[in-house]
């Protein structure tokens, strides 16, 4: 693997491996070989894996951490870090899963899509249009249990945050940060640009496998409408 | 079987955490003073790291519907059973229908009640702490409500130790003292992006003094200080983060990860705090001050080291003399 990536410790229990700073579906690839190799040592010192955009995050437990010939456990993990990511020639993953979530884009429920519409001059068949045309890598889950940061948006759809938070964002929303497209997996404070809502329950805590995306899938939007999406709920 | 009597600000049923999930988004959570949790789960014979009701103050009251072995630790809440005052960090027997309240907080943010042979509630993803977000785990996924009743794992008669009075404290006691870090000095290593703060910022991170403010919870303490500046605009895309990891805010001021935080975050990580200092730092109540000190990664292993020893045979000390009152798990 090139050697264009840095690892440094964040803080006395976790490490992390850093890329390029790009959304960029290539490095990411990266991030997720890394990930799935070190899932498949079953390392029992590894307590978590955090992948993101450009970086992996390993948490490790110091006391269960054998030192062979470093001081730290954090040293001793490093190294064996760096020897991996030596080894590591391909970017082979498992291959990814392509999850359709059904989106309905009603105003009624897009909070933000007709503003959007107006200040970027496109209609709103435009927009659903361009949010559906491509599927998006899920980069990571983060900020909620279940909250899938996904991209890149087409350049035109591209929005900053809300100035202003909303107190309450129902959950299933779909919104836009940036060129970052992502799903309120409950119901929470946001500031994302809320242009449609998914009648899946992306976070279930009763189910065996609470959430339902993960890292290094791909998701395809497909448009509903607001008939069918109370169908569905 | 104990029953809540009246409902505390915010206690919630806590173990060491939730591990495995973060890649889901999913935080680790747990006790936000592992010391305390340790400390109580010893007294009363439990492994170090079974579930215990971690309580903020004004806290519940509680009343026991069988006798029980039950231990405090962490802050100190100005406990009394019935009408006797109950010291933390020792192991207390206490008579069926006891009632257990906290009077008032005379120091420490979070108080910790173990009780022997511990908690029967379902686990969530391995972990029996209270996920409030998820609405999962501990007891029913929330805080503690008046009338909730938590059953016991295994009913135990005391009645030969108790001697038909309410309660007995046993005579022994966890001496704490040198197991927590000092807040005034707590220490620190440096983050990837403590290269990026300017010099002058760098030193009033060492040098002043910080202040805990209102906005200080199980997910994170924000703090008042000297506003701190970077060299250069720090964009940088979201990434994993850690529990003690420092945050510099856009306004300049700092936010350290708490128990309850977040993943995944894109503000700079200027500094983190060691694993050995988050008890002590738990402690700490809004408007309380704080100091840092830099050390290096091999002084903060280190520190943890000796405190992990510590915790470790205060937990055979206690198991030892739990055993010579034939109390055993």
């Amino acid at each position: 693997m090139n050697s264009d990536y840095n690892i440094a410790p964040l803080g006395d229990h976790s490490i992390i491996i850093e890329w390029e700073q790009q959304m960029d579906p290539v490095i990411h690839q990266r991030v997720m070989s890394v990930f799935y190799h070190l899932q498949s040592l079953q390392l029992p010192y590894i307590r978590d894996l955090i992948p993101a955009y450009a970086s992996l995050t390993i948490v490790y437990q110091p006391s269960l951490t054998p030192r062979l010939k470093q001081q730290t456990a954090s040293q001793e993990i490093q190294v064996m870090l760096k020897k991996m990511l030596e080894q590591i020639t391909t970017s082979a993953t498992a291959p990814p899963r392509i999850l359709r979530i059904p989106v309905c884009y009603d105003p009624s429920l897009a909070l933000d899509i007709q503003s959007m519409a107006e200040q970027k001059g496109l209609s709103v068949d435009r927009i659903i249009e361009l949010h559906t045309q491509q599927p998006y890598t899920v980069y990571m889950l983060g900020f909620l249990p279940g909250f899938p940061y996904m991209g890149k948006v087409d350049d035109q759809l591209a929005t900053p945050r809300l100035k202003k938070p909303r107190l309450k964002v129902p959950a299933g929303s779909v919104g836009i940060a940036g060129s970052q497209t992502g799903i309120y997996s409950m119901t929470s404070p946001g500031g994302w640009n809320i242009i449609g809502q998914t009648p899946i329950r992306m976070f279930d805590p009763h189910k065996a496998s609470p959430c339902f995306c993960n890292p290094g899938d791909q998701v395809q939007f497909t448009p509903v409408s607001l008939e069918a999406f109370h169908k569905m709920i | 079987m104990i029953q809540v009597v009246k409902q505390g600000l915010l206690d919630t049923v806590q173990d060491a955490g939730r591990y495995g999930y973060q890649h889901l988004g999913i935080n680790p959570g747990g006790a936000m003073d592992r010391i305390a949790l340790s400390v109580a789960n010893s007294l009363v014979g439990n492994d170090p790291a079974d579930a215990v009701i971690e309580m903020h103050f004004p806290a519940s009251a509680f009343l026991f519907e069988t006798e029980a072995l039950i231990a405090l630790s962490g802050g100190d809440f100005g406990a009394m059973v019935n009408d006797l005052p109950v010291s933390i960090n020792k192991p207390v027997l206490l008579s069926q229908n006891s009632v257990l309240r906290f009077t008032k907080p005379v120091s420490g943010a979070r108080c910790y009640l173990a009780i022997h042979g511990g908690l029967a509630l379902e686990s969530w993803l391995n972990s029996y702490s209270t996920h409030l977000k998820a609405g999962a785990g501990g007891f029913l996924g929330r805080q503690l409500q008046k009338n909730d009743r938590l059953p016991f794992r295994e009913v135990n008669n005391y009645s030969r130790l108790l001697q038909s009075s309410d309660i007995r404290i046993l005579p022994w006691r966890a001496d704490i003292r040198g197991l927590y870090t000092d807040a005034n000095n707590i220490h620190v290593i440096p983050g990837s992006e403590w290269p990026v703060l300017t010099e002058d910022s760098q030193t009033s991170l060492i040098e002043k003094g910080f202040s805990l403010t209102e906005q200080c919870d199980r997910m994170g303490f924000r703090l008042k200080g000297p506003a701190l500046h970077t060299r250069n605009k720090d964009e940088r895309l979201s990434a994993g983060v850690s529990k003690g990891t420092i945050q510099l805010l856009p306004n300049g001021q700092l936010i350290i990860l708490m128990a309850d935080h977040q993943t995944t975050g894109g503000y700079g990580r200027v500094a983190h705090v060691t694993t050995a200092d988050i008890p002590a730092l738990s402690q700490l109540l809004p408007n309380q001050e704080l100091h840092f000190s830099m050390v290096t990664p091999e002084m903060a292993a280190t520190l943890f080291e000796k405190q992990e020893l510590h915790l470790h045979i205060l937990q055979n000390a206690c198991k030892l003399r739990l055993q010579d009152y034939c109390i055993t798990n």
